[in-house]
């Protein structure tokens, strides 16, 4: 156990962007909130999966909606806070402590500033070890668990259970009623026991985040280099260097789809690297090769910050580092590969871990 | 007949212009109150021509003053903020994030009401008459003339900020009320930044404008003051004392303008070398590209219109270090004519480098004849690489593009650079930032969102178009000069009813051209 600081949700903030893996939304919006309820209430407990009781019960917190939604209302813990003692009424008991169900960009900070308001423990934990765009799209799924009975709340003050037969149609409800909210929700979802968390989640992902934000910023500050040391962190391979030479995006099925195309420089002159996104980066071919593909993660950082770069941002005449790193084992299992792989996404791609990928390239 | 007037950190650039020759142009130290500099500079160009005051038809200005006001937190008047949307928008109240020197110069006259749209125009909450007026008096009482009111999805329907600001003004009457739908884009914290920093900004543009109409007024000028805004058009100086924000970051503006008018490309990279640093910035159709997102002015997170400017530490003053090879970020700056060689100091400069090589000739070419000729070019060779590498970063296409050299530092490269396939040097060069102020036109913008399902997307854009050549009609243009520069479509994803975002921008020349 140990406490996060105000401090912390700057680092956090900045490494849920490298393992957003192009989406989640900009974590700044969700950095003011975690600092701002933090000023309020104080640091916030973080434990360890194997610190939890297993008949504890836990519940992840998540916004569900549009980025452009998010930066004119903002975020706000209240409604936050009412989805979540909304499930605990429907389920007639309180909650231990709460956890993200995704790792990377907004919903990876947006916990913290629960956990710090109802002084309740943050679990070092998640669902995705990265960001993915649907609901279902977790490993807690893999394990049976149902992500309802979920509650969603607007900050007009209405709230709703929904309970439903996969985790499937309960992404497809929350986006309708997200919808009717203002395309923007507060939702309380994915209740289950210590002991069920504990066999089905990505464990560490916060302190990894952290980590991974902190050593980037030192690496700044003392003119390291900024590469290496990400690469160093994340066990990740780098896939390219580069320049943004045309970024193409079409609105499908409610997703901003599209494809990047990166020219190569460097000691990937005469390259040329295409990655292709739904929200989160999907896949990533070199000269009409993959070379990294869904569920591994694909971060693109700009080349003179390192900062991570999401889908929204990408434009022409970028600089930047592809990377690519290696998503949980849980993710490689053929029932992983079935949930959140390349033929979810529409593709025919076989997937190979991209350690091995990149052996075949070289 | 115009002059254009850009003051900088450095110099104060003018020149007169007639239709499209540039008659007169002149550099003068800054001076501490930048007017003796401005009425300095008016005073040169009509001395050189012999221009009568009468002749004059328009003035327009470029300054930085009110951006160091800022970056200094100096002469910010004290501001209140309403903000329209609770119970939506409560947790990150306004002014956070700001630099704690700001806030203590603004006080923490903050107050959130209830009110706001969502995005496709319901209200989140009725706006109470009542709470506004509350929250006014409150504001009248502690004393506070500067209001900024900003309101949840105001970009796609601004009647709240509207009525909130009729409310103010009947409980302030000499109130400098901002609205933040006529200042930013999407993006509820950085538009409502923009606001404060435009109310707060109120007394000092007020005070500024006010001086430099007195100094024209001395000079017998009775031309109307036009000030430069950051995406290359001027606005009236009534306009831009109720929106000096506008005014903020024109000087890399100017120089983009002047170099597009100079050299009559639209579409090239601009390199503006000055004393201490290069500008890098890109022509589209004659206007600067503008950033993308939020930039900071001041630690003050915004999105208003800003150019996209690359820049680094290249200059006609920076020092030249040998073992190993290395040119700037340091500069003698404005000392150039004390500190390097080719003047009899002992500072290696670029400049010096310039005269080696033959790219230039000023000072005195005996001071440098000890300077190994071999040296001096690859010296020559490095500083171009540095201009080729920011060139190429900054270009809109794989091609090679146009490369167009302003600013005074522009003696240090040659016409050969690679990436490009032409290097462009023009007459006047020096003073492209006064020429851009010059020749600037008028242009109004408009960024609405709408859902496709509802009306079909020519329909949408053609009504887009109208309302931006209304707004820059209004603004001061000549009807028949309007055109429509840049549509932007952005596809809103999750959002319902195929919505889309649509930025239209017009410009046109000012009435006063005639």
């Amino acid at each position: 156990m140990r406490y996060l600081k105000i401090e912390d949700m700057r680092y956090l903030s900045y490494g849920a962007a490298v393992l957003g893996t192009g989406g989640g939304g900009d974590p700044y919006l969700g950095m003011l909130l975690a600092e701002q309820v933090m000023r309020e209430y104080g640091p916030v407990q973080l434990i360890g999966l194997n610190e939890i009781d297993d008949d504890a019960l836990a519940a992840s917190v998540a916004y569900v909606g549009a980025p452009v939604v998010m930066i004119e209302k903002l975020l706000g813990y209240a409604d936050m806070i009412k989805a979540f003692q909304s499930l605990e009424r429907y389920m007639g008991r309180k909650m231990n402590a709460v956890l993200s169900a995704e790792i990377g960009g907004v919903n990876s900070i947006v916990p913290v500033s629960v956990a710090a308001a109802l002084n309740l423990p943050l679990i070092d934990a998640d669902g995705m070890g990265r960001a993915y765009p649907e609901i279902q799209l977790v490993t807690w799924t893999l394990h049976g668990i149902s992500a309802t009975p979920m509650a969603m709340a607007d900050e007009k003050g209405n709230s709703l259970i929904i309970e439903t037969i996969d985790n499937t149609w309960t992404e497809r409800f929350s986006r309708s009623i997200a919808t009717d909210m203002g395309a923007e929700a507060s939702a309380a979802l994915y209740p289950a026991t210590g002991s069920e968390l504990k066999r089905s989640s990505i464990p560490n992902s916060v302190t990894r985040a952290i980590e991974i934000g902190k050593a980037m910023s030192d690496a700044r500050d003392t003119h390291r280099n900024l590469l290496d040391t990400a690469l160093e962190l994340i066990d990740g391979v780098h896939l390219f260097s580069g320049k943004i030479v045309d970024v193409l995006r079409r609105v499908h099925g409610g997703y901003s789809r599209g494809e990047c195309t990166i020219e190569g420089l460097r000691d990937h002159r005469g390259q040329k690297m295409v990655i292709h996104f739904q929200n989160e980066n999907l896949i990533a071919f070199v000269d009409d090769h993959p070379v990294a593909v869904v569920p591994d993660l694909i971060t693109v950082l700009d080349s003179d910050s390192a900062e991570a770069v999401t889908t929204e941002h990408l434009r022409y005449g970028y600089r930047v580092e592809v990377i690519g790193i290696p998503c949980h084992p849980q993710w490689r299992t053929p029932e992983g590969l079935a949930l959140g792989g390349p033929e979810h996404f529409g593709y025919d791609v076989e997937y190979i871990p991209i350690e091995q990928r990149g052996l075949i390239s070289k | 007949m115009r002059i254009g007037i850009d003051v900088g950190g450095t110099n104060t650039d003018a020149v007169l212009m007639e239709g499209s020759s540039v008659v007169a142009s002149t550099k003068t130290p800054t001076t501490p109150d930048v007017t003796d500099g401005i009425l300095a500079a008016i005073r040169e160009v009509q001395a050189q021509s012999g221009t009568k005051p009468t002749a004059i038809d328009s003035i327009m200005l470029g300054t930085t003053a009110l951006t160091n006001a800022i970056v200094e937190g100096k002469g910010l008047a004290p501001t209140a903020i309403i903000r329209l949307g609770a119970p939506a928008a409560v947790a990150l109240p306004p002014l956070i994030d700001w630099p704690q020197r700001l806030r203590d110069v603004l006080g923490e006259h903050v107050f959130i009401a209830r009110g706001g749209y969502e995005f496709d125009g319901r209200e989140i909450a009725p706006l109470s008459e009542k709470e506004i007026r509350d929250y006014a008096r409150q504001i009248c009482d502690a004393g506070i003339k500067a209001v900024a009111i900003s309101c949840i999805f105001s970009p796609v329907n601004h009647e709240m900020e509207e009525i909130a600001a009729a409310i103010v003004n009947e409980e302030i009457s000499d109130a400098h009320i901002t609205a933040s739908h006529n200042i930013g884009r999407i993006g509820l914290l950085e538009r409502e930044n923009a606001a404060i920093l435009n109310a707060c900004l109120s007394d000092i543009s007020l005070q500024t404008i006010h001086s430099f109409n007195q100094a024209l007024a001395k000079l017998q000028i009775q031309a109307p003051l036009f000030l430069s805004q950051n995406d290359g058009t001027v606005m009236s100086s009534e306009f831009a004392a109720a929106y000096p924000v506008l005014t903020l970051s024109s000087g890399p503006t100017n120089s983009m303008r002047g170099a597009a008018f100079l050299s009559g490309a639209m579409d090239a990279v601009v390199v503006d070398i000055g004393g201490t640093t290069t500008d890098v910035g890109v022509l589209v159709k004659g206007f600067p590209r503008e950033a993308p997102d939020t930039i900071r002015v001041g630690g003050v997170r915004t999105n208003f219109r800003m150019p996209d400017t690359y820049s680094f530490g290249l200059g006609g003053g920076s020092l030249v270090e040998t073992e190993p090879l290395k040119v700037g970020p340091e500069s003698v700056g404005y000392e150039l004519d004390k500190l390097a060689r080719v003047f009899g100091g002992d500072k290696l400069t670029a400049t010096d480098i310039a005269v080696a090589v033959g790219l230039a000739d000023i000072g005195d070419q005996e001071y440098i004849s000890g300077l190994d000729i071999r040296l001096a070019r690859s010296v020559r060779d490095y500083m171009e690489t540095l201009v080729e590498d920011a060139i190429d970063r900054m270009k809109t296409s794989p091609d090679p593009v146009v490369a167009v050299m302003v600013g005074g530092g522009s003696i240090l490269v040659g016409d050969k650079l690679s990436g490009t396939s032409e290097v462009i040097k023009p007459e006047h060069f020096s003073v492209a930032n006064a020429i851009g102020a010059a020749i600037a036109q008028i242009g109004g913008e408009v960024d609405v969102t709408v859902k496709l399902d509802e009306i079909p997307r020519e329909e949408a854009l053609e009504q887009a178009k109208t309302d931006a050549i209304d707004k820059t009609k209004r603004a001061g243009a000549l009807a028949e000069t309007i055109q429509v520069i840049d549509v932007d479509e952005i596809p809103l994803t999750y959002l319902p009813g195929n919505a889309l975002r649509l930025r239209v921008k017009a410009v046109g020349n000012l009435r006063s051209h005639g």
